[in-house]
């Protein structure tokens, strides 16, 4: 699609939907929210990008493959349990190494296993919902596959 | 941890696979090693429940019914290791089949989510986390199916995920009836929650759900036609990994919810799961005389198959139950093996329809010695493993007095016998219509390998089937008066 208005949209666009899709990323702790739907808002900004200047471009956006932003999400969110059973012996349990109790009162930065959970959905969401965009955009237009043996 | 490595090793591996998506053979040995990994803690697991019963663990440290728990017990326990023997055997014959498309398009790390999938299905203790495990079996399940990336066996995906959507919209209503009416979703609260409450509508409503829901995946009658579309258009390294796992996590998901949760004397139950089963062996059965395509009379023998454990579980008593998990253990073998064979007699003969291949007899006559015994076994010709599972349900029958049940189940143990006596003439006894020199090459050691050990293992089953008797017997107790069990995960700290 060649429009003016889109691109030019899409490039005052983007900085909102990030940082929209990181907020929810981050109250989703304690408030709706969280990394699948702050997934969903950040694959936004891929669509836009992939119809305002073409799947090539959208791929220089991300700069890794989806599949393997899709693959790294993944690892964080085993990491994640894995630290939880490490930690406290219960696999995907949770870990504050950031935030205590001190004298009755919660201190601190409420970053923690849970976060690293959370950004790995979040990684997944993005990258599987670009894979399944671009594989549908280039379906019809099979050159364009370049990275297949 | 013990009870949470056998899907997290598929899990990792899944992660690694996708994140090591060019190199090729990386994937394939390391899924090799993956599943070398899950036979390892799957054997684990199972001595640790034989020797002490169910074990529990609460996912999080949030203590139960609030969190998600995993549990074990001796059935779960034994099939997550038939799924470590499954796993290991078809990793060796992928080495072989999948090809350099296949293995970029994401066959290896589809393998592992599946895995993961059904090794979890198999342990968890919460009916809302096996809807997830279903899902993630589904979805695995989806991709393989599409990954060689022909328009045959896209057809067959698309049949096969439009059924199996209807089927999970009723296992997540039914799901959601049941937390109405309970207000829980841990399997072993509701087993006690329920205790009086069986006659209620919403109750007996949620169970036909659920019972519509895993007969889908068993491929119970009516609803198995997804089955028969789809298992012979993938890879044999696919359609093997299906045909031993995916029908039978349905039926584990039977057994465990219609003993836990539900009552099966309630007359409706009972009679619908005892009906539907005798329906589903003759139905199979009938399909598979009717077939002339090697992998589609074997698709349509797991239907028959299934029937006979369900009607364990419909039977009710404690040797038809223990006939059931008996035959749930020998089927996974010898279907996964007679598939892997298919997949063999294709390299060798270059096609999977009778009528165009034959001679393998006088080509190779190891190929079918070890075709006839997971053959004779599916048949029930003593004394190979599937003789024991038939004697054990039919016995059972007999017990009960129900002669017409015990009636068709013999009878359809003889159609059984056609069909593979068909598949032996055609396949092996009869000469190729091209001539001999139609037959080319020798069988690659990662394809006789596995069929190899598959084979073994029903001789074993078969004669030292006292053995696994006393296994299964073990299992249907604890399955029978769930106490350990339930105290496993009400009481269950680590």
């Amino acid at each position: 699609m060649n429009s003016i208005i889109l691109r030019t949209g899409t490039r005052a666009l983007i900085p909102v939907f990030l940082f929209v899709a990181l907020m929810t990323l981050w109250r989703g702790h304690n408030d709706p929210g969280g990394g699948f739907i702050g997934g969903l808002l950040a694959a936004i900004c891929v669509a836009l990008i992939e119809k305002a200047f073409g799947v090539a471009q959208a791929r220089r956006w991300l700069i890794l493959p989806p599949m393997m932003i899709a693959g790294i999400g993944l690892s964080c969110a085993i990491l994640s349990g894995l630290w939880g059973a490490l930690a406290n012996g219960w696999f995907l349990s949770s870990v504050w190494p950031l935030y205590a109790n001190v004298d009755g009162k919660w201190e601190g930065l409420a970053a923690g296993s849970i976060l690293l959970f959370d950004s790995g959905v979040f990684l997944v969401v993005v990258g599987v919902v670009s894979a399944i965009l671009f594989a549908l955009e280039e379906a019809g237009v099979p050159e364009s596959r370049k990275d297949e043996p | 941890m013990i009870l949470v490595w056998p899907f997290l090793i598929p899990l990792i591996s899944a992660a690694l696979m996708v994140l090591l998506r060019s190199r090729e053979n990386v994937q394939r040995w390391g899924s090799v090693a993956a599943a070398v990994a899950l036979l390892i803690a799957s054997l684990a697991l199972l001595v640790r429940v034989l020797s002490e019963g169910p074990v529990a663990v609460q996912v999080g440290g949030w203590p139960a019914p609030f969190g998600i728990t995993l549990v074990a017990d001796l059935l779960s326990a034994a099939m997550v290791f038939i799924t470590g023997i499954v796993a290991v055997a078809v990793a060796i014959y992928g080495l072989e089949e999948i090809d350099r498309r296949e293995s970029w398009h994401g066959h290896h790390a589809l393998v592992q989510a599946l895995l993961a999938g059904v090794c979890g299905a198999f342990l968890t203790g919460d009916i809302f986390n096996l809807y997830v495990w279903f899902e993630i079996m589904l979805i695995a399940s989806f991709g393989l199916l599409v990954v060689n990336g022909t328009r045959k066996s896209a057809d067959g995906a698309v049949k096969y995920v439009g059924l199996n959507l209807i089927a999970t919209f009723a296992f997540l209503s039914g799901v959601g009836l049941l937390y109405g009416v309970t207000g829980t979703l841990n399997m072993a609260d509701l087993s006690q929650r329920l205790e009086g409450r069986q006659e209620e509508v919403a109750v007996l409503v949620s169970a036909m759900l659920l019972m519509f829901a895993f007969g889908a995946k068993a491929a119970m009658f009516p609803v198995f036609n997804w089955l028969p579309a789809s298992y012979h258009t993938p890879s044999v390294t696919t359609s093997a990994l299906f045909s031993a796992l995916l029908t039978k996590v349905g039926v584990y998901a039977l057994i465990r919810t219609f003993t836990l949760i539900y009552d099966l004397d309630v007359p409706l139950v009972r009679g619908t799961l005892l009906w539907g089963s005798v329906a589903t062996m003759v139905v199979g059965v009938l399909g598979a005389a009717a077939q002339n395509h090697f992998r589609r009379i074997l698709g349509f023998h797991i239907i028959s198959q299934i029937g006979y454990m369900v009607l364990g579980l419909a039977l009710a008593t404690p040797a038809a139950l223990l006939g059931a998990i008996f035959y749930l253990f020998h089927h996974i073998i010898v279907k996964a093996n007679l598939f892997l064979i298919a997949g063999a007699a294709r390299k060798l003969t270059g096609s999977e329809d009778l009528p165009k291949i034959g001679g393998l007899y006088a080509a190779t006559p190891l190929l079918a010695v070890l075709f006839l015994i997971p053959a004779l076994s599916l048949a029930g010709i003593p004394p190979l493993s599937g003789f024991w599972a038939k004697f054990l349900i039919v016995s059972a029958s007999l017990d009960m007095q129900s002669w017409f049940i015990a009636f068709v189940a013999l009878a359809v143990g003889l159609l059984t016998l056609y069909s593979m006596s068909k598949i032996w003439l055609e396949v092996f006894w009869k000469p190729h219509p091209d001539g001999d020199q139609a037959i080319e090459g020798t069988l690659p050691v990662a394809m006789l390998v596995p069929i190899v050990g598959l084979g073994i293992m029903t001789v074993t089953i078969g004669l030292a089937a006292g053995l696994f008797v006393d296994a299964a017997m073990v299992a249907a107790e604890q399955i029978l008066s769930p106490h350990a069990y339930i105290d496993a995960v009400l009481g269950a700290r680590q």
